[in-house]
């Protein structure tokens, strides 16, 4: 929109009846780019800038039991605030999105592995890297409660062949929210990693050359080339890594969550995220008020963090 | 120039809503296709032959049973009424019936029952009066299930324990746990899950304690013979015979069962299916009426089958369910073996379904059962009896204290239902 208004009109303005050619062609452009940009536009409006205001209004209702709502002002908003199991969730969900952001690093020193010139096998490693992020979700976290299992997983086998004794990885409190925040990672890095390589390709080589032959090793140039160049895709990699992690419901919902409609996991109300707790709230006891009061939330804390991050870059994200 | 586009652009919206807005309308006498919503795998295949049994009766009517596992039923349903597209006819059960009824989602079905001929004497009155709501029958129901003692004969034998009868007391029980015990193997006793409907309601009537009162107006948590039958099950696990809260959250307890890694499982009659078709379990497994405490008691609880009332054919839909729960589909789910039948003289089908269990034991303790807990709004105060009371199975709370909490919620919640 403001693009639009940024164009400079080049031609004089003459006192002249009649507009000018010139403007009737931008009317016509103008048009023409809404037409192209519509059913995109459309669906984001249905889809998700709608919502966003439906979602509000319903954080001032409460809701019956199938539906029908009465307006009762702030009270969620009010009962919000002091509800314990809400900060409790924002704090796991806050520390998950810490966690899983301990990837990056870890899926950019993999991107320039597999950059190495000659490295045999590359594409295999890319394809390994990347399938748990095209893998569905429940099938990942069906597989991962398995290995976590406290008595016949095999995470505490393995453990138990080098003399560790294994925990209940997903039904102790204590451990749950870390034990997700690696399958968290294990289902991010590749997908950060192909971003990475990406980024990589796009460094000159000259700028290399250059180095050498002033005698820079691989970890400098590493640290004074690789790194700088970077930080452009390494700050879009942290924000979108972020608003997903702040997101998480699925890795949750099937690791923590309750493996049989009587039994209820001892380690999940010490360890819910707040997209959890919201959609207990929601659908389970039917607070559909409350949960849109709670979804409000995360909208306002995610808008937060990420008006951080980018006020923060310009600290250290280089725009060469 | 604009002007048209705009046009186009509104024409375009029109046809696009009118299009997403139509196929509303029910049509008589067309085909019709009514979906059924379950949530026993198990039962699967008997639902099947009953919706083809009523195509049968009724060419122009198809039948889709869908399946939708527990855990999820309650949930998927609630979003789809609230929605305004349920299934035509699910199965409903006895906590939730006052909320559904209650709320103007289903059918009455007593037209349909007089137009069908069935004689509601031929189930048992306890379950017709669940589903009854101010006067009107909604539900009609299909089958009825108890809580039986199943154990693995195999493990008593290698332990030199003698089996369980109907004499058993809730001593003779503890007292086997412990004896079938064995930490090397990593084998134990009993499984002492916090379920309630197959667990410490049990233990509860046979202490002589209550959940809800009579009137529905009180809750019994708090009484302190309550409280003996909730410390039944975390004495149980205190003395190492049953595995912790966390390892029944890991691997379910009819898993545990099922491997050979617990000796004894409270659960229901709708689990002989199961178990008789798990191979690993052939001529292993049997099954007692629950061990007494003060008295014999037992929860009964039975489904049924209801018709929503915002379906595209609501005729169509209570009649179905009226079938589903009527006398020729009865027999054919008895004759599948998948539950114990509500109608009078299926339940014989029923037990001979299984020669190698002793599931007579089911049929025998309903002189002595007790109905499912229950009030207008079961889920309500369920809720917090699954968070407070787990946290008394965890050993993080003390039992009578968790009692007492959660009857200060659950008179809260029932106070709510006025």
């Amino acid at each position: 929109m403001t693009a639009l208004e940024e164009v400079p009109v080049a031609a004089p303005q003459r006192a002249v009846a009649g507009r000018p050619a010139r403007r009737g062609l931008r009317r016509r452009e103008w048009l023409w780019g809404f037409a192209f940009i519509a059913p995109n536009g459309l669906g984001l409006l249905a889809f998700y800038i709608w919502p966003v205001f439906q979602t509000l209004y319903y954080s001032f209702t409460e809701w019956g039991a199938f539906g029908g709502h009465t307006w009762i002002g702030a009270e969620n908003y009010a009962k919000l605030v002091s509800d314990p199991e809400v900060l409790k969730a924002l704090k796991n969900t806050l520390l998950y999105a810490g966690l899983v952001l301990l990837g990056v690093p870890v899926s950019l020193v993999l991107a320039a592995l597999i950059n190495t010139p000659g490295l045999r096998g590359a594409a295999v490693y890319r394809v390994l890297y990347f399938l748990p992020v095209v893998t569905m979700p429940a099938a990942v976290g069906m597989v991962w409660r398995w290995l976590y299992n406290g008595d016949i997983g095999l995470i505490n086998y393995v453990l138990s062949l080098v003399g560790i004794e294994g925990h209940h990885w997903v039904a102790d409190p204590r451990f749950a929210l870390y034990a997700t925040a690696v399958v968290g990672i294990w289902m991010t890095v590749g997908y950060n990693m192909v971003i990475f390589a990406a980024g990589l390709k796009g460094i000159p080589k000259d700028l290399y050359e250059a180095a050498e032959l002033d005698g820079a090793g691989p970890i400098r140039q590493f640290f004074s080339i690789t790194l700088p160049m970077l930080s452009p895709t390494a700050f879009f990699v942290t924000v979108l890594t972020s608003i997903g992690a702040l997101q998480v419901f699925d890795v949750i919902y099937l690791m923590l969550g309750s493996n049989s409609a009587a039994l209820r996991n001892p380690a999940i109300d010490e360890n819910q995220t707040i997209v959890f707790l919201f959609f207990e709230r929601a659908f389970v006891d039917n607070d559909k008020g409350y949960a849109a009061a709670i979804a409000f939330v995360l909208l306002l804390v995610i808008l937060l963090l990420t008006i951080v991050q980018f006020r923060a870059q310009k600290k250290w994200v280089h725009y060469a | 120039m604009s002007n048209r586009w705009w046009k186009a652009v509104a024409a375009a919206a029109v046809v696009v809503s009118a299009v997403a807005c139509g196929g509303g309308g029910a049509e008589s006498g067309g085909p019709v296709t009514l979906t059924y919503a379950i949530w026993d795998k198990d039962q699967q295949p008997a639902m099947e032959k009953i919706a083809q049994e009523y195509t049968k009766a009724h060419p122009d009517v198809t039948v889709k049973v869908q399946l939708t596992a527990n855990k999820e039923y309650w949930t998927k349903l609630q979003t789809a009424v609230t929605g305004g597209s349920a299934p035509d006819v699910f199965w409903m059960n006895g906590p939730r019936i006052g909320l559904y009824a209650s709320q103007g989602v289903l059918q009455p079905l007593d037209e349909q029952i007089a137009a069908a001929g069935v004689d509601t004497a031929a189930y048992p009155k306890s379950l017709v009066d669940l589903y009854t709501f101010e006067g009107k029958k909604y539900g009609l129901p299909k089958d009825y299930d108890t809580i039986g003692l199943w154990y693995n004969k195999a493990l008593f034998d290698a332990a030199g324990v003698k089996h369980p009868d109907a004499t058993w007391t809730w001593d003779d029980l503890k007292a086997a746990a412990a004896k079938l015990t064995d930490p090397a193997k990593g084998q134990f006793g009993i499984a002492a899950p916090a379920d309630s409907q197959a667990n410490y309601y049990n233990t509860i009537f046979q202490a002589g304690g209550t959940v809800i009162s009579a009137d529905g107006k009180k809750s019994g948590f708090g009484d302190p013979a309550t409280v003996e039958g909730l410390k039944f099950w975390v004495d149980l696990i205190k003395a190492g015979s049953s595995p912790t809260v966390q390892q029944m959250s890991d691997t379910e307890p009819t898993q545990l069962f099922s491997s050979g890694k617990v000796a004894m499982y409270y659960g229901g009659s709708w689990e002989a299916n199961g178990f008789a078709k798990n191979a690993d379990l052939a001529g292993k497994v049997d099954v007692a009426p629950l061990p007494k405490g003060k008295k014999q008691a037992v929860v009964i609880h039975g489904l049924a089958n209801v018709a929503y009332a915002k379906s595209k054919h609501p005729k169509q839909a209570a009649d179905f369910a009226v079938f589903a729960s009527g006398k020729q589909a009865q027999q054919i789910q008895a004759e599948a073996g998948a539950v114990i039948s509500a109608y009078q003289g299926t339940q014989e089908t029923w037990v001979k379904a299984y020669p190698q269990f002793h599931v007579q034991a089911f049929i025998d303790q309903v002189p002595n059962s007790v109905p499912l807990p229950r009030s207008k709004n079961t889920s309500a105060w369920a809720k917090h009896a699954e968070d407070l009371l787990l946290k008394a199975w965890t050993g993080e709370k003390d039992v009578a204290d968790a009692a007492k909490e959660l009857e200060k919620a659950v008179d809260e919640e029932l106070g709510k239902e006025k």
